[in-house]
């Protein structure tokens, strides 16, 4: 028949498989197999599910495009073991991408297969052995379940072996399946029996050669029908002898092929190519294949004597991967799914770090987040995120016993985690994923199940004492369920954070409706992936504060930037906003000349002169423990922990003033300025025509009411043509030299309490050194206020003249400035200080800023600017207007 | 068939939303009860399907407000009404007597209007729904090999539904919202049972649902593999519903159309759901979205799904008027 008229035979599994006259041959792997891989069988027997999967793996990364699995086992309960490994295998979107051959000689064991799987498959297989009407029958209920059938050449008379049988056979089938079951012919593939050669008995010469023809014969006369077969059959007597076996295989195949066998079962590893077969040794096989010479068997059994059979190079391009550093191993691992190296990688990362919870925050939440991130853009999907948890949870498995074994105390869980769907919904697919993977992070998880009234939540969230509590939902009235939880969560007080998820769930509908109603943190995740993150950061001490207060940051950005699109938010243009910008007086002001200019540094500074400044109403707040210092020492629910806590602090503080555990510099300076536009220019000297440094600031943008000015920091400069002398200062101090060390010191001894302690009290150090300075260049090295008396408690309200603004910060939320502050004052080269790519200062217990003298400069928040002073600002930058919008994102208006 | 004579002269429109036509109703608990299960032991709300027993009239009233807005077909009201779906209101013995009643009201109204107006067709779809369970993906990552449903419960379940429809009136059968293709395999196989022991033949439409921006099932096929699983048994014709508006279902109902030689149905989402779950795709915005459809000849049934009103599905129906139907027979093979 001609090529346009065949059929193609279509298959599928997550993916479609066409099989038409212009497909090349199509392998099947044939390694998950009891009856032919004694491993695969072992590993059924034993039940090693997960190691028989990896069989399967293979297959597929070696090319095999149909996967065939066959339980035919006496000691195994076929129907049993068919459907728990289809089922696993359709868990391994890889593996199941490709579509199944279901293998079985036992009819129940093919229909259990096919109840389990969801692509067309293929029948492995049936014939006429048992009569027409149990073929009848068979074809019909595959046709039911949809799938394709490999028909063997096997009636009630037996197995054909000639080819006039073979053709009569496959006849006969045809005619039955199309004509009385109304089979599509092109669902119909024979297996025309491939038996050995060479075996000695002149019966067997020509088996190679009625295979070939019977195919032909197929192809030609009986339409659309596909032919398969099982190669390594041919070679049986060669067994022992690889060499041999993969020649004869190749030239199998090749001569198949053209004669219109158009699938196959072949193991690869054991396939030589065609052309790279040595020509002798290619022409005694097809001698024996072809029967082109009466003494071809014998020629080919002396020539294969002295054929050394080389063992193969397993075809191991796939496994590249090994071959990469720890941290692409686990990411490839995670997003892969596949668990077989994970405990070994786990190990050697967990060698590597310096506590085994690192591995779990560090590489593997990494690779976790690549997993998110991919699902996101729906470039992985759900079964594959579900492969991902399940190898991470291999891993934190792994390491569990480290975990425990470097715990002070017993504690089991990192936190309990109540999830539930609420009332009215009974969708729980995403729930019970996040749940687990909660649970494979270490998380206890209290399940409540689906459609759970909001009463029994927040009672057993009481009850249990829970840390977060997980609300999911699909359908859109969950969603107004989830406001009427949080507002009661929020009516009775109760301040356990909130996670949102859910289809129908979404940032916005969280930020603006949900997280309003409660005072507690309500925060949207919507994969399991993001979930970890979410909760890790909920949950430790030292994040959970900033965490929480970032999300309320961000989400009070969204919101407003949501509400901004309904509302009438206006904002001013660039030129209206200078135009309205805060003018003060200077005829009325004389700046006060600095009675030191340049930049100063302060090295060794002694740490006990900044104890008097600590603010300690932060290092509370580090630890958990919310209320004003000192009250919070007489709090009724948490005085007690308190005192506790800070006669801690107070024990370690004068340890490490006395043992000198940190060191405390300083770098900062005056300089002669004058503002220019939103600019600041700092001058070289007192002639102001050399410019040092520029300051860039921004200016709100925001509509004001009637007389309210929109403010830049350069305001509160006298401008240029004012030609008042005017001066600005910076600074950097830093008192973590030394921290880190310390910390990792306690670390070392699993005294985590310690080690956070040293790094909350150097930042209190840090910041009470920033209070120091100010004061110190308040009242003598600038000196404009030195009749200045305050006590700190007044510090600390900041109730004195001028401003110290920090870059990041809401009046000048631009963290470029920190680079022009580095450069002015040499920070590295005099303290070593450093600013990371990102900007951030290390050690981290620093803090730089601005000083400002006037007595109006104030603290004020820049708000939302718009895309025309983002282009000023790029171009005053110097720097794109793509990189300034990266910068200044978070302060963007969307247009 | 007749309908495949309707199918081959001109583009066939299917209804809109149930749920959003019946959300606007606010009905309370009392309302879903009726005197009938006043008793009942599980809340009621929510169960939708009910209102065909408890709020006939409801239900009646919207298959007309489709009927007066131009569908040539409605939907029984019957997308959960399966022992397994009903499990949640622990009402798994109604599951016939759901179907039965659903199609029964449905073909009521359908008589209705083909006396009122004798000159246009309309049919009464069954609505098969995919059940809240998935019998090929296991619901708990600690045990990929779990099924929390098996085929042979799903087809159990599935041919007292197909026999409550088929009592009950239906014309056709519309399995839909298909996110597991081995759910729909199971709806599949009771159907053909139901078919050759009743000795009746009754067109069969597939639907699935493209999840996300990856272009697959929940399941994770995609469009081709979707549709070679669903070649096994004849029907009238495939297509995909739900999940996305009409804009973002378009390329893969193209797919679809481009390969298949059967009949290409759409009844796409009213838009995405907005930040609240709300669907605020505008009748007159849908109706150019789906004109795309028609310029590119990609459909023979097209309707609406979540957020669909009969608002929607009169300028559907007014659209659909002007081009003329897809041509499958032109399609020789893949």
């Amino acid at each position: 028949m001609s090529k346009q008229e065949r059929k193609p035979l279509l298959l599928s599994g997550l993916e479609p498989l066409v099989i038409s006259e212009t497909t090349n041959f199509v392998n099947i792997g044939e390694r998950t197999n009891v009856t032919g891989s004694r491993k695969f069988l072992r590993l059924i027997e034993n039940k090693k599910y997960n190691e028989a999967i990896e069989v399967a793996r293979e297959q597929v990364l070696g090319g095999a495009q149909i996967i065939d699995v066959n339980m035919d086992e006496g000691m195994i309960d076929g129907v049993e073991a068919m459907t728990t490994f289809l089922n696993l295998m359709a868990a391994e979107p890889d593996i199941a991408r490709i579509p199944v051959m279901i293998d079985s000689s036992k009819w129940e064991i093919i229909e259990a297969g096919l109840k389990v799987a969801q692509g067309k498959s293929v029948v492995n297989s049936i014939s006429l052995k048992e009569g027409e009407a149990n073929f009848v029958a068979q074809a019909k209920t595959i046709k039911k379940y949809g799938a394709a059938v490999i028909v063997m050449a096997f009636d009630e008379d037996g197995q054909a072996d000639s080819l006039e049988r073979r053709i009569e056979i496959c006849e006969r089938s045809y005619d039955v399946l199309v004509e009385k079951v109304n089979f599509a012919p092109e669902d119909i593939i024979f297996d025309p029996n491939i038996f050995p050669v060479a075996t000695g008995m002149e019966e067997h010469r020509e088996n190679a050669l009625d295979f070939f023809n019977a195919t032909k014969w197929i192809r030609e006369n009986l339409p659309h029908a596909s032919v398969s077969g099982g190669v390594s059959n041919v070679s049986f007597s060669f067994r022992g002898n690889n060499t041999v076996r993969e020649a004869m295989h190749a030239s199998f195949l090749y001569h198949a092929i053209q004669h219109g066998m158009n699938m196959g079962i072949v193991n690869p590893s054991m396939l030589e190519v065609y052309d790279e077969v040595p020509k002798e040794l290619m022409e005694h096989v097809e001698d024996v294949l072809l029967d082109r010479r009466e003494d071809a068997t014998e020629r080919l059994l002396e020539y294969a004597e002295n054929v050394v059979s080389v063992k193969k190079e397993g075809k191991k391009e796939d496994d590249a991967w090994r071959e990469e550093d720890l941290k692409s191993r686990i990411t490839h691992a995670l997003i892969k799914g596949i668990d077989a190296f994970i405990e070994e990688d786990t190990e050697e990362a967990r060698k590597e770090a310096n506590r085994p919870i690192e591995v779990i925050e560090g590489p593997l939440m990494d690779g976790m987040n690549v997993v998110g991130d991919l699902f996101g853009a729906g470039k992985m999907f759900l079964p594959q995120v579900v492969k991902s948890a399940r190898v991470m949870k291999k891993a934190v498995a792994y390491l569990q016993p480290f975990i425990e074994a470097e715990k002070n105390e017993g504690a089991q869980f990192a936190g309990k985690v109540l999830m539930a769907t609420v009332k009215g919904d009974v969708h729980d697919i995403g729930k019970n994923i996040v749940s687990v993977v909660l649970a494979c992070n270490n998380y206890e998880i209290i399940d409540l199940g689906v459609m759970v009234p909001p009463e029994v939540i927040i009672q057993r969230a009481v009850e249990e004492q829970v840390d977060i509590i997980g609300l999911s939902g699909l359908i859109t009235p969950s969603l107004d369920e989830m406001v009427y939880l949080a507002k009661e969560l929020d009516r009775q007080n109760i301040k356990i954070p909130v996670l949102i998820g859910g289809a129908t769930t979404s940032k916005a509908h969280t930020a603006v409706k949900i997280a309003p109603v409660s005072q507690g943190p309500v925060i949207h995740v919507n994969d399991a992936s993001r979930a970890v993150a979410v909760v890790s950061n909920l949950l430790q001490k030292d994040k959970k504060e900033p965490y929480i207060l970032k999300i309320r940051e961000e989400y009070e950005v969204f919101k407003e930037k949501f509400l901004e699109r309904t509302s009438s938010k206006t904002y001013l243009t660039y030129e209206l906003a200078q135009q309205n910008a805060l003018s003060l007086d200077w005829n009325q002001f004389t700046p006060t000349k600095p009675k030191v200019q340049g930049g100063i540094t302060l090295n060794n500074f002694p740490l006990e002169e900044l104890v008097p400044f600590i603010d300690w109403s932060p290092f509370f707040r580090s630890w958990d423990l919310h209320g004003k210092y000192p009250d919070i020492l007489t709090d009724n629910v948490v005085g007690e922990q308190a005192q506790s806590l800070f006669a801690d602090a107070k024990n370690m503080l004068s340890q490490l003033v006395e043992e000198k555990w940190l060191t405390a510099k300083a770098r900062f300076g005056i300089f002669p300025a004058n503002s220019h536009g939103d600019d600041v220019e700092v001058y070289a000297n007192e002639d102001r025509e050399s410019v040092q440094a520029t300051w860039l600031t921004l200016r709100q943008q925001l509509k004001k009411t009637k007389d309210q000015p929109n403010i830049a920091l350069s305001d509160f400069i006298a401008p240029k043509t004012t030609g008042v002398a005017d001066y600005i200062g910076a600074f950097c101090v830093c008192t973590g030299f030394g921290t880190a060390e310390r910390a990792k010191a306690f670390e070392e001894e699993n005294d985590d309490y310690n080690s956070i302690m040293i790094k909350a009290l150097a930042d209190r150090l840090a910041e009470a050194f920033a209070e120091y300075l100010h004061l110190k260049v308040r009242k003598e090295y600038w000196g404009y206020a030195s009749d200045e008396k305050l006590i700190n408690e007044e510090l600390i309200k900041e109730s004195y003249k001028g401003i110290r603004p920090a870059p990041g910060y809401p009046a000048c939320p631009d963290h470029l400035e920190k680079k022009t502050l580095w450069e002015l004052l040499k920070v590295e080269e005099e303290i070593g200080v450093q600013l990371t790519e990102s900007l951030a200062m290390w050690p981290a217990a620093a803090v730089s800023g601005y000083y400002f003298a006037h007595p109006d400069a104030r603290y004020f928040g820049l708000g939302k600017i718009k895309e025309d002073q983002l282009l000023s600002y790029s171009k005053r930058r110097k720097i794109s207007l793509d990189e300034a919008r990266k910068w200044l994102n978070p302060n963007l208006i969307e247009d | 068939m007749i309908i495949e004579k309707d199918l081959e002269k001109r583009i066939l429109v299917l209804d809109g939303a149930m749920g959003t036509m019946i959300q606007n109703h606010n009905l309370e608990e009392a309302d879903f009860r009726g005197e009938r299960f006043l008793d009942h032991p599980a809340i009621l709300k929510g169960n939708n399907d009910l209102l065909s027993i408890t709020q006939p009239e409801i239900i009646k009233g919207i298959h007309r407000d489709y009927f007066d807005a131009g569908a040539d077909i409605v939907e029984t009201n019957t997308f959960s009404s399966t022992s397994v779906g009903m499990a949640d209101y622990e009402m798994e013995p109604l599951a016939y007597e759901l179907n039965y009643e659903s199609a029964k009201i449905a073909k009521e109204v359908s008589q209705e209007y083909l006396e009122k107006t004798p000159d246009q067709a309309r049919y009464v779809a069954g609505s098969i729904g995919p059940t809240n369970k998935t019998a090929s993906m296991s619901p708990d990552v600690n045990d990929p090999g779990y099924r929390a449903i098996t085929f042979d419960a799903l087809v159990t379940s599935y041919r007292e539904q197909i026999n409550g429809l088929v009592d009950g009136g239906a014309d056709l059968l519309l399995v839909e919202t298909i996110f597991d293709t081995l759910n729909a395999k199971a709806a599949l196989y009771a159907i053909n049972e139901i078919k050759e022991e009743r000795q009746i033949d009754i067109p069969v439409m597939v639907s699935g649902t493209i999840t996300d921006a990856s272009g697959r099932t929940l399941s994770g096929q995609t469009v081709e593999a979707f549709r070679i699983s669903m070649s096994h048994i004849p029907i009238l014709s495939i297509g995909f519903n739900c999940a996305l508006g009409a804009d973002q279902l378009l390329p893969y109902v193209k797919r679809l159309a481009n390969q298949s030689d059967l009949f290409v149905s759409a009844h796409p989402n009213a838009g995405l759901p907005n930040a609240f779950g709300a669907y605020d795709q505008s009748p007159e915005e849908m109706q150019t979205l789906i004109e795309d459809y028609l310029k590119q000849n990609a459909v023979n049934i097209i309707g609406g799904c979540c957020g669909t009103t009969p608002d929607h599905i009169r300028l559907i129906a007014e659209v659909a008027k002007k081009y003329t139907p897809r041509n499958p027979k032109q399609l020789s093979n893949v």
